[in-house]
């Protein structure tokens, strides 16, 4: 049995997904978080099923890359039974997305989430009577507590068993003429067959003008499309409004009305969590809790990585004179072993206490509802480099990894604030870089110097944004963002989260970095590292840093923290101090955040802004990074 | 009398008339509940032509100061 989860934007699907198929899908507090549809198998009743996690979409019309999908996946797969997740809170705005869904005539489920939230706002509502109004089962859960879920799935099994599809609801009597007439004509023509959806749904469809379905068989069929014509001109000369407006008037007038009979509203309980927008949005003091909170949110990672880095490192310091007593440190078999060493260091003393505060940091604010907020305080700044507030997003994200941050490009609206948005969020400094920031400069020099970087880094971007924004000189769609309210971040969810993010590294970045040292080992005892270090010499020169570091460059395109981690190698000892001096650990630093996205960030872009595009980014970046290493290599 | 949301100000109440963009915008408005007739609370205007914030059937919504020029709307 196939069950797709469908709802508008941070109802809580990925919540209820995550429930059944442990932690798979990363669950935040804003809209639009779910770009790609996640699948898992699981047991239901003894059978195995197939659950998908949609993106959320307000409605069936789709104007977002990741909305899309979700309604090409509903369209093209025969999914046994929909289940239909409702934020009970915002339920006649989402009545609108489940009347068009019945309208697919598709066996479905309403799952009303949230409901506790719902009754905090003071909003009771009658769920027997919902369902007869619909004709579908409507189950009340608190997906986040786990609350309901059980009961949500044996009513989805049984409808998905039993075929049975819920009630098509009418819109007024004038337009339901319309509609019949036109779908008729569609019967007539067999056109629904072909996008394998009922002839009401493509009728009503082709009066609001849905750019989908019409583009599809325009250049074909110009008959109908006359006919189709002729419908819409009647429906805005009988209501004076275009066709679109009246088909979405009749379906909120629809949902205000279902809303009222079976809503019953008490006085809503507010708690101090409300409040919070006062300060955090508030004109002045938003942007100064903003500054305070990526102030302190810094010196968190810092104080909690320095203290764990040191003691660790130690440890390690000790160890490979060790083993030097041990085998001789000439032989092959002392290489291996060495590199094997240096790259769990790397992984253990150096990564891992600067990803860890990171990421559950970052998990809070997501979760906390933080980031849709900072979109509303940054929108004018972001307009000033050609976006609008939602890119930052994207950007906040990228801060974690790039792969993730480029995907969430996908809430913008246009192609050319994708593109833009995407170039900027390869030079935001993602963790695995982060840890170079933090373990290098922070560790080194000072924290100071550190947060210096980042201030660099975001006057960078900005520079860049300005001169691709005056080369692409298009006018962005404008910002149209809902602004949840505030959840509580629950820890559990938070540490869950950290950790899917984290196994990224412990099971792909780990291995590859044991696999680097290895083999830069390997090279360094047949003396190949020298080729690859002469190669390079001509950009090492230039930046003024030691011949060794050039096969390093190679391995950071791989992985980002690669190429300090076999700094680190090819130097000879973690006490990088010993071999270079504050100028030159700056400049790597710098050369290194910049250059050259890594691999899996070049396969991401060019799948999402194709491949020109991303040959241009690379080329982009390491021209930008050769130029401002070499004005750190003589200014800093 | 009319005006366009984005000079309406902080807490004012107004009813919305017409959304004088063109196809596009006005689906997503509706897709979020803002059509001609509703009601929508204005909450917070961000400084330097910043977006808006108002509030819309109990949810709270941000509007790009562009985005909000074509909202037409009325004084309640």
């Amino acid at each position: 049995m196939k069950i797709a989860l469908m709802g508008q934007p941070n109802s809580g699907k990925s919540t209820i997904f995550n429930h059944v198929a442990g932690y798979k899908a990363v669950t935040s507090n804003f809209p639009g978080k779910t770009v790609e549809y996640t699948l898992t198998k699981f047991n239901l009743f003894g059978q195995v099923a197939e659950l998908i996690d949609l993106p959320g979409t307000y409605s069936l019309t789709s104007f977002d890359l990741a909305e899309l999908e979700a309604r090409k996946y509903l369209l093209k797969n025969d999914v046994d039974v929909v289940i239909n997740v409702i934020d009970a809170s915002l339920l006649s705005r989402s009545l609108e997305l489940t009347l068009q869904l019945l309208e697919l005539k598709l066996p479905m489920v309403i799952c009303l989430n949230m409901i506790d939230e719902a009754e905090r706002k003071g909003i009771k509502i009658d769920i027997k009577k919902l369902s007869e109004i619909l004709g579908v089962p409507v189950m009340p859960t608190i997906a986040l507590k786990g609350r309901g879920v059980k009961e949500l799935f044996s009513a989805a099994y049984k409808i998905g068993e039993e075929k049975r599809i819920g009630r098509t609801l009418n819109f007024s009597k004038g337009v339901e003429e319309v509609i019949t007439h036109l779908s008729t004509q569609i019967k007539k023509k067999q056109i629904s067959k072909e996008f394998n959806v009922p002839e009401r749904f493509l009728a009503i469809k082709y009066l609001e003008n849905d750019h989908y379905f019409m583009e599809n068989f325009k250049s074909r069929d110009k008959k109908i499309f006359k006919e189709i014509n002729d419908f819409q001109n009647l429906l805005e000369e009988v209501h004076g409004r275009p066709p679109d407006v009246v088909i979405s008037s009749e379906r909120h007038h629809l949902s205000m009305n279902i809303y009222e009979s079976v809503v019953l509203l008490t006085k809503p309980h507010t708690s101090l969590i409300d409040y919070m927008d006062n300060i955090l949005m508030h004109p002045l003091l938003g942007y100064v809790s903003l500054g305070l909170i990526f102030y302190l949110f810094f010196n968190l990672i810092f104080s909690v990585g320095k203290m764990v880095e040191e003691p660790l490192l130690n440890y390690f310091y000790r160890l490979i004179p060790l083993i030097e007593k041990s085998i001789n440190p000439n032989t092959l078999s002392f290489s291996i072993i060495s590199g094997i060493i240096q790259g769990l260091a790397g992984g253990i003393a150096i990564v891992l206490p600067y990803l860890f505060p990171f990421l559950f940091g970052l998990a809070i604010l997501e979760d906390l509802g933080y980031l849709p907020r900072i979109a509303f305080l940054l929108d004018a700044f972001l307009h000033k480099i050609g976006l609008h507030g939602k890119a930052i997003i994207p950007f906040i994200l990228g801060y974690g990894c790039t792969v993730p941050a480029i995907m969430a490009t996908r809430i913008l609206e246009s192609r050319r604030d994708r593109f833009i948005a995407s170039v900027l969020a390869t030079m935001i400094p993602c963790a695995a870089r982060m840890t170079i920031i933090f373990a290098l400069v922070a560790f080194y020099i000072s924290p100071q110097a550190a947060l210096a970087v980042y201030i660099l880094n975001i006057i960078v971007i900005i520079i860049s944004g300005k001169i691709l924004s005056c080369l692409l000189p298009e006018v962005t769609p404008g910002m149209i963002l809902e602004i949840p309210a505030y959840h509580i971040p629950s820890i559990k969810v938070a540490l869950a989260k950290t950790w899917l993010r984290m196994k990224e590294f412990i099971f792909i970045a780990w291995p590859l970095l044991i696999v680097g040292s290895t083999i830069l080992s390997l090279l360094q005892y047949y003396k190949m590292d020298m080729l690859i270090n002469k190669f390079f010499s001509p950009l090492t020169s230039l930046l003024g840093l030691p011949l060794v570091v050039g096969t390093t460059l190679i391995f950071g395109i791989l992985r980002k923290e690669l190429s300090m981690l076999m700094l680190i190698q090819a130097i000879g000892t973690s006490n990088v101090a010993a071999v270079m001096s504050a100028t030159q650990i700056m400049t790597f630093t710098i050369f290194v955040i910049f250059y050259v996205p890594c691999v899996a960030t070049i396969a991401v872009l060019w799948k999402e802004i194709g491949s020109k595009r991303t040959l241009f980014t690379v080329a982009f970046t390491f021209i930008l990074a050769t130029i401002l290493a070499t004005i750190t290599r003589f200014v800093y | 009398m009319t005006i366009t949301l984005d000079l309406a100000k902080e807490r004012q109440k107004v009813k919305v008339v017409d959304i004088s963009g063109g196809w596009g915008i006005r689906q997503r408005l509706g897709c979020l509940g803002i059509h001609p007739g509703d009601v929508v609370t204005v909450k917070k205007s961000a400084i330097m032509r910043g977006p808006i914030l108002i509030s819309i059937h109990g949810n709270q919504v941000a509007l790009g100061r562009g985005i909000a020029r074509k909202v037409v709307v009325e004084a309640e």
